[in-house]
Parts: C-alpha cells; sequence; structure tokens
C-alpha cells in the first residue's frame, strides 16, 4: 500500500527535512525575496548573493511540509559555488522534472540528491511544494543580477 | 459500533450518499472527513437535478411555453424551501447567489454605494472577528479601505472561543456594521450571535451572519438570531456547487441599491435609465443557476426530513468521539473549544514533528480525505502561532469506524515519519 508514498517520501528527502542545508538567513546579499504558495501558505524568504559571476550563496526562512523543506536544502547544494549559467541551467532541468507528470528520467549527474523528487512530479498537488523555493531563487537571482549590473 | 446520538438510521442515511460506495487507490474504502469543505450529495439531489435537466430544462421567468412555467415553477419552489429552512418571514427576502462568497460581496458592495443612513464613511466601523474566513475578511476590508472607514475586529482566547471582553468599546455608535460567523470553520467554534446582534442593534448597526457551517448542523430561524443578513452556501448542506444563499430583511434589501445590472433585475430599461424590479429579483441579474436551485432545495428537504436537530446531536457524538480519539495521539494539539457543546464539527489541530501536508498526504494513501493548509482562515491561523493545520470534518453520513480509520491512520503517520 506504501509504494506509490514511498515513491513521493525517498530516504533522500526525509534526510534533508529532518536536516536542512545551509538553512537561515546570511549577510551579504544582493537580492531577499519571500514567496508563498496561497494554497496551503507555505512561505520562504530567500536570499542571494553572487559574486564574481558565480552563485557565492543561498540562504533561507521556509516553512512548509516536507517537500518544499527538503526541496529548498536541496537546491542550495545545488546551486552555491555554481556560475549562474550554469545554477540557471540545473534550475531548467529541475523545473522539468517537476512538470514531467512522472515521465521524465531526471540525470543524477546533473541532480544529484534533486532526483529523489521525481516521485514528486506524480502528485499535482506536491509540484507547487517543491517548486516554491526554486521560484524564490529564480527570482532573487534575476534581482541580484540587476542589482549587480 | 453505537454511540448515543448517533443517528439511529446511519447505515440507511449511508446508502443515500453513492459516493460513499466508492473505493479509491489501492482498493482503499473511501473515509470522507472533509465536509466542512464540501459535503457529499444525496441520490435524491442528484435525481432531482437529472429530472430538471431531463424534463424540465428552460429558461425561468422570461419563457411564455409549458417548460418555462414548470422550470420556474420548480426555481421559486427552491426558494419557499429556503425561506422555510432558515424560517423566513418572506421569499422574496430569499435571494439566490453564487455561492456565499457572493453573498457576502453583495452586501459590502450594495453598501458602498449605499446613500442616506447606510451610507458608510469616514468615522464609521465594521466589525468583524478574528476567526473569519477570508470570505468575511476581504469584503469588509475592501468596503472600509475604498470608503476611508475603520475595520475592527473581536480577537480571541486562548480556547479559540470569541474575546467578548472589549465588546463595549468594540461595538459603538461609530458601527455601521457587525459581520461574523455563526461557527467556525477553523476551530470550529460556535458563537454567541444573538448576543453579539442585540449589542450591534442598540447601537444602530447591521448584523450580518455567516452561516456557511451553521446551516449544516444547527437548526437556523433568523429571527432567532436577530441577524439582519444571513449568507450560507449550497454545496455544504449537501447541495451542489454554484448556488448560495442570501437572506435579508426586506426594509435592509429594499434600501440597498441594486448589485449586479442585466436582465431580470429591471422593472423597465430606456435608453437613459431604468427602474428596477422588487427584491428578490433586484439582486439576481441575468439567468440564475436553475437547476442548482432545484437541487439546493431538493438537499434542504433532504436535511429536513432528517431533522437539523437529530444532525446536531449526531455532530456532537460524533466530534466527542473524534477528540476522545485524537487526545490519544501523542504530541497532537486541537485548535479549538474542546467541549462539543460549544463547537461544531470541524476538528483542526497539528501534531509534533509532521507538517500538515505530510499528515494529509499519508492519510489520503489509506483512504481518509482530510483538509491541509490554512483553510481560508490565515489570521486565525496566525492567532495560534501555526501556519497551517490539518482538519476533519464530519457529518450526517460520518460513522464512528471512520473516525477509528482517521486515528489509525494519525498513527500510522507518526511511524511512517519516525516521531516518537
Amino acid at each position: 500500500m506504501n509504494a506509490e508514498l514511498d515513491s513521493l517520501y525517498q530516504e533522500i528527502i526525509l534526510d534533508h527535512y529532518k536536516n536542512p542545508h545551509h538553512a537561515g538567513l546570511r549577510e551579504p546579499y544582493e537580492a531577499e525575496v519571500h514567496h508563498v504558495n496561497p494554497t496551503c501558505g507555505d512561505e520562504v524568504t530567500l536570499r542571494v548573493h553572487l559574486a564574481e559571476g558565480k552563485v557565492a550563496d543561498v540562504s533561507y526562512d521556509a516553512v512548509g511540509c516536507s517537500i518544499s523543506q527538503a526541496s529548498a536544502s536541496v537546491l542550495t547544494d545545488l546551486v552555491i559555488g555554481k556560475p549562474v549559467d550554469e545554477a540557471m541551467s540545473v534550475h531548467e532541468e529541475f523545473l522539468t522534472l517537476m512538470q514531467g507528470k512522472g515521465t521524465v528520467e531526471p540525470d543524477e549527474d546533473v541532480l544529484e540528491d534533486g532526483i529523489a523528487f521525481a516521485g514528486v512530479a506524480k502528485f499535482p498537488a506536491r509540484v507547487k511544494c517543491a517548486l516554491l523555493s526554486w521560484m524564490a531563487w529564480k527570482d532573487a537571482t534575476a534581482r541580484s543580477l540587476e542589482e549587480t549590473r | 459500533m453505537t454511540l448515543p446520538g448517533l443517528l439511529p438510521e446511519l447505515e440507511v442515511i449511508r446508502k443515500d450518499f453513492p459516493i460513499l460506495e466508492r473505493t479509491l487507490a489501492g482498493g482503499m474504502p473511501l473515509v470522507y472527513l472533509d465536509s466542512a469543505n464540501t459535503s457529499q450529495k444525496p441520490q435524491c439531489v442528484i435525481d432531482a437535478m437529472v429530472d430538471h435537466l431531463e424534463r424540465h430544462n428552460a429558461n425561468v421567468a422570461r419563457a411564455m411555453h409549458q417548460l418555462g412555467a414548470e422550470s420556474s415553477e420548480a426555481f421559486e419552489n427552491a426558494r419557499d424551501v429556503v425561506a422555510r429552512f432558515i424560517g423566513a418571514p418572506s421569499r422574496d427576502e430569499v435571494i439566490f447567489t453564487k455561492n456565499a462568497s457572493e453573498a457576502l460581496n453583495l452586501v459590502a458592495n450594495t453598501l458602498a454605494w449605499a446613500t442616506g443612513d447606510l451610507a458608510i464613511g469616514e468615522g464609521d466601523e465594521v466589525v468583524i472577528t478574528e476567526m473569519e474566513h477570508h470570505s468575511n475578511i476581504v469584503p469588509w476590508q475592501l468596503l472600509t479601505q475604498r470608503k476611508g472607514a475603520t475595520l475592527r475586529w473581536f480577537g480571541l482566547t486562548e480556547s479559540g472561543e470569541l474575546d467578548l471582553s472589549d465588546i463595549d468599546s468594540l461595538i459603538t455608535e461609530r458601527t455601521k456594521v457587525v459581520s461574523l460567523t455563526w461557527v467556525s470553520n477553523m476551530l470550529g467554534t460556535i458563537n454567541p450571535v444573538a448576543e453579539i446582534a442585540r449589542r450591534a442593534h442598540e447601537v444602530g448597526a447591521i448584523v450580518v451572519v455567516d452561516a456557511s457551517q451553521a446551516a449544516p448542523q444547527l437548526p437556523v430561524d433568523v429571527t432567532e438570531v436577530d441577524a439582519d443578513v444571513l449568507v450560507f452556501t449550497g454545496h455544504k448542506v449537501v447541495g451542489p456547487t454554484g448556488i448560495g444563499v442570501l437572506w435579508g430583511k426586506r426594509s435592509l434589501l429594499e434600501q440597498l441599491p441594486p448589485f449586479l445590472g442585466g436582465g431580470e433585475m429591471i422593472e423597465t430599461v430606456r435608453m437613459e435609465r431604468s427602474t428596477y424590479a422588487g427584491i428578490p429579483h433586484k439582486f439576481e441579474a441575468g439567468t440564475p443557476p436553475i437547476v442548482e436551485a432545484v437541487g439546493l432545495g431538493a438537499a434542504l428537504e433532504y436535511l429536513a426530513a432528517v431533522g437539523l436537530d437529530n444532525i446536531h446531536r449526531h455532530e456532537q457524538a460524533i466530534t466527542a468521539y473524534a477528540l476522545d480519539g485524537l487526545a490519544t495521539i501523542p504530541g497532537l494539539r486541537v485548535l479549538g473549544p474542546l467541549d462539543v457543546t460549544r463547537r461544531g464539527g470541524a476538528v483542526a489541530f497539528e501534531m509534533d514533528g509532521v507538517h500538515p501536508h505530510d499528515i494529509a498526504q499519508v492519510l489520503d494513501s489509506r483512504g481518509v480525505a482530510v483538509r491541509a493548509g490554512h483553510h481560508c482562515a490565515k489570521p486565525a491561523h496566525a492567532r495560534f502561532g501555526v501556519q497551517s493545520s490539518t482538519r476533519m470534518s464530519s457529518y450526517l453520513y460520518t460513522t464512528p469506524a471512520e473516525i477509528d480509520a482517521l486515528v489509525e491512520g494519525l498513527e500510522h503517520t507518526r511511524a511512517y515519519f519516525k516521531v516518537g
């Protein structure tokens, strides 16, 4: 009975949920955004710091379910330290996976722990949870780029 | 098992609701505990709507043929049923809307346009409460912002009841409207609406009662409640979506300006200006939700036949059983009153270590349908320092075994997330 549920709640997701990476809000940053999921009330405040064309830091304060919390944690692992262009293409890859309704085969080389979210794509109600911090990051990064231009 | 107060014909009643027979993924039987969100529909409602569409469909009040007459009669008959259901002094005081939100917006908007005694402006105040559904907050924010008036509200006590200690400083000569829910959709609290209405009337304020959660489970008598306006939605009283009810005192409705303009709401139209129909049609522009009204009429007749007192007793018995069951779960906190005589059948709670979304997801995998989130009551959640909650809500078809399934599901959820 729990096979379907286990495909959603992968161990990796539960691990990130219990011990989120890079959590908390830090200085310095060029942009801070606040995104909410109006249907469920999940919220994230997220800061982006860019330096020398790279994502120098992503810090966040999030309240929400295991999927949205774990997703924020995985996001920071994946984008911190990467050139902005490369981080944006990881974002694209994650978005494609989430919008694929469970038909997209994730590339572990690109998404690393992010592949654990493949099961989430089969639960339409939860896709928004997984994407909350990713959308916030894209927004904050775009604003940071404008700030530093 | 049986409990004192349960509907004696519970198994028969369950057979009236075909959806309760269905199974979900993995062959799990449906345990529907989301009736405060929307109720399930009995066969008689489904049949009444299908019969109308199959045999009597025509527009109302404008078709000069036999089907038109039958359709008009069915539609207006539904208005009579609603009037009886809420003890309305006159059937003309019953206005059909799209839902309770539209009914509340109708009142707030027409008050914004009103002139004379009803006009609202700077220095005037509208009073609501911190436990309102967003639909009874936002229209009043819009009204007061547009007119330069002030919005004020009753706070909540720690146990989830209205804090009436400052009623005399909240409801004053400046108060033009007091709008409040009878039963909270999140906390379950039953509010002393008649007592608050009495105070509001002493200062000449209009009293608006949101009965969306009350109409399904308490006998409603608009005169006893002493409201000037009372609204509820069809889909929570075993009726269809797309139809709501606004009842208002004739004197008030006649004084308010029209809401939407169009067909049906006019007396005569010239290119320069128009004159308007009397109530209820003045507030029912355009082709109304005809088959939905027919369905609502059948729904209210069904509830009346079971008896609202009996339904209320059933809800109290199930809610007491649910509160006892939830109390056995470590780390679970119910938000709202624990005394079943002071609350309705919606029970919101939080559970240490597991987010409401995750609770709802695990329960769903076992066929148990609950709601997770802020239930369109963000301020009430904020009051208790929580961002969201899980809510179970029962109805006249809920069995103690379904509550057992919920409690077992919650124990399973704790184990699944390795809590405790």
